[in-house]
């Protein structure tokens, strides 16, 4: 009991003890009148959404499934009137599909390719199994480089890497050639390494560094990159299957992977040059991202595709695939950068300031502090590139690549399976399948974004 | 006058005050700094000697936060020099990150990382900048969180604690580096007056050690107990330095003593 005077004074005497919140009217006829009929507007919304599903859905399912045709060898099964979707097409066509052009009796490495993907990502991206470290050593490193043997059929005859270019070692050595490995470029890529390595020491010495690090770290990346050309030369035994009878899924994922891969990492550097206080790195960063976002795609990979070789020194011909790689990567980096960007900006200066306090370098302040926190923010923006990306693959069919839609429309023309219906088949069976890839990057974004949200920021 | 000790109690009053070193920690000498026109720091000179405990005081925008910013390079400044622990602050990377190994900071707002958590906060800089293996990182942190009374909050994260709880985590994270000068900017201006008490007993104790301090604070309670000189500053200048006991007693210069009234009422 509280006392209240007459004079406006109060005292309390004793604490209230919380109470339970008044129970709700619970149920689902409660629920729908709260969510669907709460006003006027919302009833006449509901009454629209309900109509708007039965116009749409059960056509749908009755072409998809009621009416389909399950089982059929060619055109014949789907012809009939009131015919649904005629999945024996996909079933006929699956294969190529997937693989495009590649050799049939070669396809297996396509699918090891593609489980080995799968094994490595899956663990990758539950959150909470350990191994991050190797696992993203062995997704991210190890996985390319041996997706590139197997799909390729490695062997790649480096003959010359620099010096050899100029003619210089050739009459050196003459003609060896060991286990299908060219004695030439070896010659050429070692000593070409020390040429580097002294260049660097001693105009990073020149300036006053550490000329014996420089020189040091110059000889792992390029011990490291001669490690996977060698890998790349060598003769395994398996086949040379070259790109332009690649296709399918195949493809589609090939560029969607490159590309998101490559993507995030020159993002990020990109954003970072953006903010950065050096002049000459803010501007080339600009420059760059500018350029990239204001040419359309197509025209990037027409430039690539066509005009590219003209600028090129005659004898440097880089596979049409690779170039149509290299392009999306560069053009989806840019519009990373300014996702990436948006991220940074919104890190309070405190962080940075703390940062520096506590007496972490630039590069500790940005990879411990200020990148994590800002990709985090951004988590959607990223997410959103990525799936842009992934469907803005199939524009490298106007430079003759056949992707999973190209190599799909390439199928409608086979007369075996000229139906009224196979066209709409087709569609509907790559719009499940772009689908499923889709909303699977956006429902893992969602639950990286809940998990990652734990610092209850204040 | 006790109305001022509200924060800290009278038995306390007596516990500081070893005499400090003749060695130099920080050794300003005629130091100037613009933000663009404007003058912010004019001709500060300040010898600051190992184990001295100074407050900085001073209305708003007299550049006493730019002061001891400048002294671990979050603000550079353009004529004069600074000197800390006898290294000299330049444009050389290496030097100013030698210094801020040295050199603690604990700031109005905290700036403790939100996405670590409490013991990630502490250990980060020792494992990263000092290269401590992470199993004696963690036993320095819990020391250090035992020190400062909390270390049962050793796994939350930034967020779920109080403002006084985060300020006396900003603290031990800079304890953690084992620095041989702490700055203190504002420590308790963002904080509830319930709050105050614990940080400042936090800092008392930290006087007690011997810790060299800059502390730019209006609690003129820990001034008298721990400074050993105690710095008026305005428009940029240095206007008065004494030690404490004449500093509020008798101070002589007019715009110390307008300040004091302001207040101290």
């Amino acid at each position: 009991m509280s006392m209240t005077f007459d004079d406006g004074t109060f005292i309390r005497n004793e604490m209230v003890e919380p109470l339970p919140p008044p129970k709700q009217r619970i149920g689902a006829v409660a629920w729908m009148r709260e969510n669907l009929f709460s006003g006027v507007l919302n009833t006449l919304l509901t009454v629209l959404g309900i109509l708007a599903v039965v116009w749409v859905v059960p056509p749908l399912v009755r072409f998809m499934i009621i009416d389909a045709v399950w089982t059929g060898e060619n055109r014949e099964a789907c012809l009939g009137p009131e015919v649904g979707a005629c999945w024996p097409f996909i079933h006929a066509k699956f294969g190529q599909l997937i693989y495009g052009f590649y050799p049939i009796s070669e396809r297996w490495r396509v699918d090891i390719v593609f489980a080995a993907g799968a094994l490595l990502l899956v663990p990758l991206m539950v959150l909470s199994w350990p191994f991050k470290r190797i696992n993203a050593f062995l997704f991210f490193v190890a996985y390319p480089v041996v997706a590139f043997v197997l799909l390729t059929g490695g062997n790649i005859n480096a003959s010359a890497f620099l010096l050899e270019r100029f003619g210089l070692i050739g009459g050196l050595v003459g003609d060896a050639q060991i286990g299908g490995v060219n004695l030439v470029f070896w010659v050429d890529y070692v000593l070409t390494t020390l040429l580097v390595m002294a260049a660097i020491g001693g105009l990073i010495a020149l300036l006053g560094g550490s000329g014996r690090s420089a020189a040091i770290t110059t000889l792992w990346v390029f011990l490291s990159l001669g490690l996977v050309i060698f890998i790349w030369d060598v003769d395994v035994g398996l086949d040379y299957v070259e790109t332009r009878q690649w296709g399918g899924l195949l493809v589609t994922l090939v560029i969607a992977v490159t590309g998101i891969v490559a993507s995030l990492p020159l993002g990020i550097l990109l954003a970072l040059g953006r903010r950065s206080q050096m002049p000459v790195v803010r501007l080339l960063s600009v420059i760059f991202i500018e350029f990239w976002r204001g040419v359309p795609l197509i025209t990037v990979l027409f430039f690539a595709t066509y005009m590219l070789p003209l600028f090129l020194p005659q004898g440097t011909n880089p596979d049409a695939l690779l170039r149509a790689l290299v392009g999306v990567a560069l053009f989806s980096a840019a519009y990373m950068a300014e996702v990436v960007r948006g991220g940074l900006q919104a890190i309070p200066k405190g962080q940075y300031e703390g940062a520096m306090a506590v007496g972490l370098t630039w590069s500790q302040m940005m990879r411990l502090i200020v990148l994590p926190q800002a990709l985090t923010l951004v988590i959607p923006g990223i997410v959103n590139s990525f799936i842009s990306l992934f469907k803005d693959t199939t524009l490298v069919l106007i430079v003759s690549i056949f992707d999973f839609l190209g190599q799909l429309r390439a199928s409608f023309t086979d007369p075996n399976w000229a139906t009224p219906v196979t066209l709409y088949t087709g569609f509907a069976f790559a719009g499940v399948v772009y689908f499923l890839f889709c909303f699977g990057m956006s429902r893992y974004s969602l639950f990286v974004e809940r998990r990652l949200n734990t610092s209850h920021r204040h | 006058m006790s109305e001022l000790h509200s924060t800290v109690s009278p038995e306390e009053l007596h516990a500081v005050h070893t005499p400090p070193g003749r060695e130099v920690a920080v050794d300003l000498v005629g130091v100037h700094k613009w933000y663009g026109e404007f003058h912010v720091l004019k001709d500060i000179n300040l010898k600051v000697h190992r184990g001295e405990r100074i407050v900085i005081c001073g209305p708003s925008g007299s550049g006493k936060s730019t002061m001891i910013r400048c002294i671990n390079r979050l603000e550079e400044h353009q004529q004069g020099t600074i000197i800390v622990d006898g290294i000299e602050l330049t444009n050389d990377l290496k030097r100013i990150d030698e210094i801020r190994r040295e050199v603690g900071m604990c700031f109005q707002h905290f700036n403790l990382f939100p996405h670590l958590t409490i013991l990630e906060n502490l250990t980060l800089a020792p494992i990263w900048v000092r290269k401590m293996p992470k199993k004696e990182a963690d036993e320095l942190a819990m020391h250090f969180l035992t020190k400062v009374k909390i270390p049962e909050q050793a796994h939350k994260y930034p967020g779920q604690l109080s403002g006084g709880q985060q300020q006396r985590v900003a603290i031990a994270r800079a304890l953690c580096m084992k620095p041989k000068i702490m700055l203190f900017d504002e420590p308790t201006s963002a904080l509830d007056p319930e709050m105050v008490k614990e940080v400042l007993e936090t800092m008392v104790s930290l006087a007690e050690e011997g810790m060299t301090m800059l502390c730019v604070t209006h609690e003129m309670g820990f001034a008298r107990q721990v400074a050993n000189r105690v710095i008026f500053m305005d428009a940029g200048q240095i206007i008065e330095m004494n030690e404490p006991e004449p500093f509020f007693s008798n101070p002589q210069h007019e715009r110390t003593r307008l300040f004091l009234s302001q207040i101290l009422h």
